[in-house]
């Protein structure tokens, strides 16, 4: 393998897990403080379409990000208020989210179908874009790449060494308990779930506005999915997941590799490379099932009812 | 003042009127979405509605839907019960087509009697061995159920594309990824004059009775219902988890390999890559409108086969793409969970209470 074919798919593995990185953030967040928000797939459509919309009503791709941020947290908005103040079952909300935003995306979307806009454009960062290989792999990227590594420095640091992520982890293990020492536990959830959907929003935009500019039904072919199962491999862990959604963009590319090396193997058996990466990673990590149990939020999935508190 | 209080026990009246309603409002959504887009709210519903009862051949077409509904509606319900969230009818119904095709295009010369039930039988074996994988996955590593049917669902659909363009190809197809036409051995029966109801239909209908018979009848639907409502109760009766889950995962994989294969050797008639609209994404809102009772099943699959004819008519009658049918299945989940809500809520005014 030459060298310019690796510089090519190292560019492109980490453009290919950048929607995941975002989606994989705000769910890990969600999941934190105890909530599984499995519509990520349907707000990340919806986002993709809105921001698609946007940034070719107005020409500006800008607002096609903030258009996709605000549909991301309306979409979550109808989640929580489900899940957190109806109490309804979080997987069954979760999945009614992605078919809601299936459908609907596809039917706002039709008029644009086949539309092209110019998107985002790179930004060679000065004099280290020129350096040899690394220039190219690490920093000739657009600025949503390098959004999604700040947003990521921002949560990790947020998390693990502020008040807001003692309280994020207080309510995620035991609600009762930060209800108690009078956290308003509904309140950081839906924070956290508006936070999800604003990050499933800016995956989809990325995947609308940067990836293939333009709207394609379905694009987001079950990236939200296997952001979900990212955040479960990374155990909750920021660092984890940017390394994850990396070497997930490495899996999901892995047909360019295979094609450069001269391998005749059907694209379409190639396509289903990501979904048996995730199956297989996930059997790896999910086999020690005292470790999984250990690191999940252990509210994780479970409703708070402030009513049946008193 | 007016305001929720829990109710000591479930509703059972709520339980039942609670699809009623959620249905109700998502028609009211409807109209409002429908005036909006400025088309006349009445004439949509009626083309969504009514029109795909009107005549016979309308009607035949609304139950060649619900069989595949049907189908893998029951399969879940069984699966939901015991905790186990199977979300991966869509790839087992398309890996029962795949495999049911396999079958199929040996008997392609054939007028061999046993062409139709081999067939059969190979969507229903693969079916189930599409949902062994997840099961193995669950019981032996502790994988996550819902993220691995999901996977298995994208795998089975690239796996059925590269069979239309690779070895399951019609060599006389000119190239279409498409099998060939299946033998009129293969095919299913069909049972009407005017439109295409087929044996596939006949058969949802007695497995969901089956499904029926087992949950309220045998000791295997006795543990399937302890197990899904207090698991510690379920493990400190003895009750072997492992055995549940397999049966409930393998039933369901039946049952939607049976799904998959109908479509094919029905009205199909061949393999295509399009040959499900959804229908086992579908079959999730089907199981919980059905109160994940296989009997609600059969009135819940009847609604959302309406639902697709209805989305069908009016992209044709009336111009409103199709995909509104995807978005409408989500409203109406989302309406019955909110409706679900007073199951265990009832709404109290304050002075009532204090009386």
């Amino acid at each position: 393998m030459d060298i310019d074919l690796i510089t090519q798919v190292l560019f492109a593995a980490i453009k290919t897990g950048t929607p995941l990185l975002f989606i994989a953030l705000g769910e890990a967040i969600c999941e934190k403080t105890g909530v599984l928000n499995l519509g990520q797939e349907g707000m990340m459509l919806m986002g993709a379409v809105v921001g698609f919309m946007a940034a070719y009503g107005t020409g500006n791709a800008g607002f096609g990000l903030l258009g996709a941020m605000l549909i991301g947290m309306v979409m979550s908005l109808i989640f929580g208020f489900l899940v957190l103040h109806l109490g309804a079952n979080q997987v069954a909300t979760g999945l009614a989210l992605t078919i809601f935003g299936t459908g609907l995306s596809a039917f706002i979307g039709s008029g644009v179908v086949g539309q092209t806009i110019a998107g985002f454009q790179p930004v060679y960062i000065p004099v280290l874009s020129d350096l040899p290989v690394v220039g190219k792999v690490l920093f000739s990227h657009d600025p949503l790449v390098y959004l999604a590594i700040a947003l990521a420095l921002v949560i990790a640091w947020v998390a693990n060494k502020t008040r807001i992520g003692l309280t994020i982890k207080a309510v995620g293990e035991n609600p009762n308990a930060a209800n108690a020492i009078g956290i308003k536990v509904l309140r950081v959830r839906y924070l956290a779930v508006m936070f999800g959907g604003a990050m499933a929003g800016l995956g989809g935009a990325y995947m609308s506005l940067v990836y293939t500019p333009m709207w394609v039904e379905n694009m987001t072919a079950g990236r939200g999915w296997i952001a979900l199962a990212l955040v479960v491999f990374a155990s909750w862990r920021i660092g984890n997941i940017v390394l994850g959604a990396y070497l997930f963009g490495l899996a999901s590319i892995m047909h360019l590799v295979l094609q450069g090396m001269g391998w005749s193997i059907s694209p379409n058996l190639l396509a289903m490379l990501p979904y048996v990466a995730t199956i297989v990673v996930m059997v790896i990590i999910s086999a020690d099932k005292f470790k999984e149990k250990l690191l999940a939020p252990r509210s994780l999935g479970k409703p708070f009812d402030p009513r049946q508190m008193a | 003042m007016i305001r929720v209080q829990a109710r000591t026990e479930p509703s059972t009246l709520m339980t039942f009127a609670s699809p009623f309603l959620a249905i109700v409002l998502t028609l009211i959504f409807g109209s409002i979405l429908f005036t909006a887009l400025d088309k006349d709210p009445i004439q949509a519903l009626h083309v969504l509605l009514v029109l795909p009862l009107s005549d016979a051949y309308n009607i035949s077409e609304m139950l060649v839907k619900m069989g595949p509904l049907l189908l893998c509606a029951v399969g879940l319900s069984l699966c939901y019960r015991a905790n186990m969230w199977n979300i991966g009818a869509e790839g087992q119904l398309l890996a029962g087509a795949l495999g049911g095709s396999a079958v199929a295009l040996m008997f392609v010369d054939s007028e061999s009697f046993m062409a139709m039930p081999l067939t059969l039988l190979g969507g229903i074996l693969s079916g189930m061995a599409w949902a062994a994988i997840p099961t193995y996955l669950k019981v032996k590593f502790n994988s996550n159920l819902i993220l691995t049917t999901i996977m298995l669902n994208y795998i089975a659909l690239y796996l059925l594309i590269w069979a239309v363009h690779g070895p399951l190809r019609d060599p006389d197809g000119f190239g279409f990824p498409e099998s060939a036409l299946f033998s009129d051995a293969t095919l299913l029966p069909v049972l009407s004059d005017s439109g295409r109801v087929h044996l596939g239909v006949v058969l949802a209908i007695l497995l969901a009775l089956f499904a029926w018979f087992i949950l309220s009848k045998t000791h295997l639907g006795f543990k399937i219902r302890v197990y899904g409502a207090d698991e510690p109760a379920a493990t400190y009766a003895g009750y072997n988890a492992k055995g549940i889950s397999w049966f409930v995962m393998l039933f369901a994989g039946a049952l939607a390999g049976l799904a998959g294969v109908s479509e094919v050797a029905g009205p199909i008639g061949q393999l295509t890559p399009n040959i499900s609209p959804g229908y086992g994404y579908s079959a999730i809102i089907v199981a919980y409108l059905g109160r994940l009772h296989p009997a609600g099943a059969i009135i819940a699959s009847i609604f959302l086969a309406i639902l697709y004819m209805g989305g069908d008519l009016a992209q044709i009658e009336m111009g409103i793409p199709i995909a509104v049918v995807g978005m409408f299945q989500g409203v109406l989940l989302f309406f019955l969970l909110a409706c679900d809500f007073f199951i265990r809520y009832r709404v109290v005014s304050s002075r009532e209470n204090m009386a």
